[in-house]
């Protein structure tokens, strides 16, 4: 890569104010560092993996308010959690952690519970029990 | 208590960053490709199995530690390095030693470090940067990937320390206690590309190095009809964002690799390595025309068998260019 290919392809995921180095060659042929705003591959698959994200989130929080599964679940998907790393958050087994995704068991969690899930999503308990 | 004397240079790559950065700080002058070399950081590999949000994993270069180590061990550097089981005890060991002056290394997640854009806040366990003060409260940083020094306030610094999943950092931090006054680059970057040579070419596992890649060309040549439809799209995003992701420093750090071996043709005053250098640079910009028909397959959202068959034949072309480059440079003359 020529310096002056270096891709400078900005855009809102970078916020602008986000630079990385690279390394490319001068005329010279020697290598030199090139600070870059972005390319577009990257963006395109940054930004696609951001929407597969908030697709999943939007749909879980229709699916806890139809009653379908618990705010455990939607939150879990907000914070780019999976089973295993929420389940070692609140040191609780993957099983456990999967029934509390279940509307009628999530309602009998203890307060200790609910606030531990609180804690490792970064919500009050009220904003868990009641996701906007 | 403030001690902002510490100079930050913005790299590439997180890991080489924080070694020519930190090491920098005693006197030791090690230039972030210089770094990246020694410690053979150069790699691939592929990982179906392992999977991060569903979709399996694809490296450029060696596991998060090894370039950190290899380099100390190759250059005589003696460094400390603790984990700690509880936030606490991280913390005030943190404290301690940034009281004393002493600029420390961090592992930490990516996804509780404020001073990123939220765009690139996944859940990414191995980023390293540097704390060398406390000012008011606030830590004070020099991340390698940032354009300049930022602070982070305590309760996120210890979120990002204290992360779960995997790897869990646990608080891992590191701080040279010896550094040699006069250092021989000579016999480092021999050492380095010896390594870095046999991990691309004889680790007896189709998943690393140049068999690696050959591995990742046939499973994209069949994307279309497994993991199919949407998936595919998002497990081929996934190569790309390891090639360029930050941490990455462009073409899967085959550029960075290129840079090293220029220098290191200088220091050894050897011809070819500058010449191999040249020809690595190719083969990096084949791995970026590559990364570049992937993401018009990612955008179109086609899932059409021909297009993924040529993304497996250029996966392919880059495997073949590797191999070459890889022989030849395992048969210089050091």
């Amino acid at each position: 890569m020529k310096q002056d290919e270096v891709p400078q392809d900005g855009d809102n995921l970078h916020q602008g104010t986000f630079k990385q180095i690279m390394y490319a060659v001068d005329n010279t042929g020697n290598y030199v560092q090139v600070p870059s705003s972005g390319w577009e591959p990257e963006n395109v698959a940054l930004g696609q993996a951001w929407e597969e994200v908030n697709e999943k989130v939007k749909n879980a929080l229709a699916r806890v308010h139809a009653g379908e599964i618990s705010p455990v679940a939607y939150y879990m998907e907000k914070t780019l959690m999976d089973l295993p790393l929420l389940a070692s958050y609140v040191g609780k087994f993957q099983w456990q952690v999967k029934r509390h995704l279940k509307p009628e068991v999530f309602k009998n969690l203890s307060q200790k519970m609910l606030s531990r899930y609180a804690a490792a999503f970064k919500v009050s308990v009220a904003e868990l029990i009641q996701p906007a | 208590m403030s001690n902002s004397f510490f100079q930050h240079t913005q790299t590439a790559h997180c890991e080489s960053g924080v070694i020519s950065n930190l090491l920098g700080h005693y006197g030791l002058q090690i230039s972030e490709p210089m770094a990246f070399g020694i410690g053979a950081g150069i790699f691939f590999g592929h990982l179906p199995f392992v999977k991060v949000n569903g979709v399996p994993g694809t490296t450029y270069r060696i596991w998060p530690g090894a370039i950190f180590q290899r380099v100390c061990k190759r250059l005589g550097v003696k460094m400390e390095a603790e984990k700690f089981s509880t936030p606490e005890k991280g913390m005030q060991a943190l404290d301690k030693v940034i009281a004393e002056g002493v600029p420390v290394g961090l592992l930490s997640s990516v996804y509780y470090l404020p001073y990123f854009p939220p765009s690139y806040r996944f859940h990414f366990n191995a980023h390293n940067l540097v704390v060398y003060g406390k000012e008011d409260g606030q830590y004070l940083v020099s991340d390698p990937v940032m354009e300049t020094v930022t602070t982070i306030d305590p309760e996120s610094l210890a979120q990002a320390r204290f992360a779960k999943g995997f790897p869990a950092p646990k608080g891992k931090m590191y701080y040279p206690v010896s550094v040699p006054d006069s250092v021989s680059f000579e016999k480092p970057i021999k050492a380095g590309i010896e390594q870095a040579c046999h991990y691309m070419l004889k680790i007896p596992v189709p998943l690393f190095g140049v068999k690696g890649i050959r591995y990742l060309a046939k499973k994209v040549q069949h994307y279309a009809e497994k993991p199919g439809d949407r998936k595919a799209t998002l497990y081929l995003g996934n190569v790309i964002r390891m090639q360029e992701e930050i941490g990455t420093g462009g073409a899967g750090f085959r550029f960075l690799y290129s840079a090293f071996l220029q220098e290191a043709s200088t220091v050894l005053k050897n011809d070819q390595l500058s010449k191999l250098a040249t020809e690595f640079t190719e083969t990096g910009d084949l791995w970026r025309n590559f990364a570049f028909a992937a993401g018009r397959v990612c955008k179109s959202r086609s899932v059409d068998s021909v297009s993924y068959k040529e993304l497996s034949e250029m996966l392919l072309q880059c495997a073949a260019s590797e191999e070459v480059f890889f022989r030849k440079l395992a048969q210089v003359q050091l």
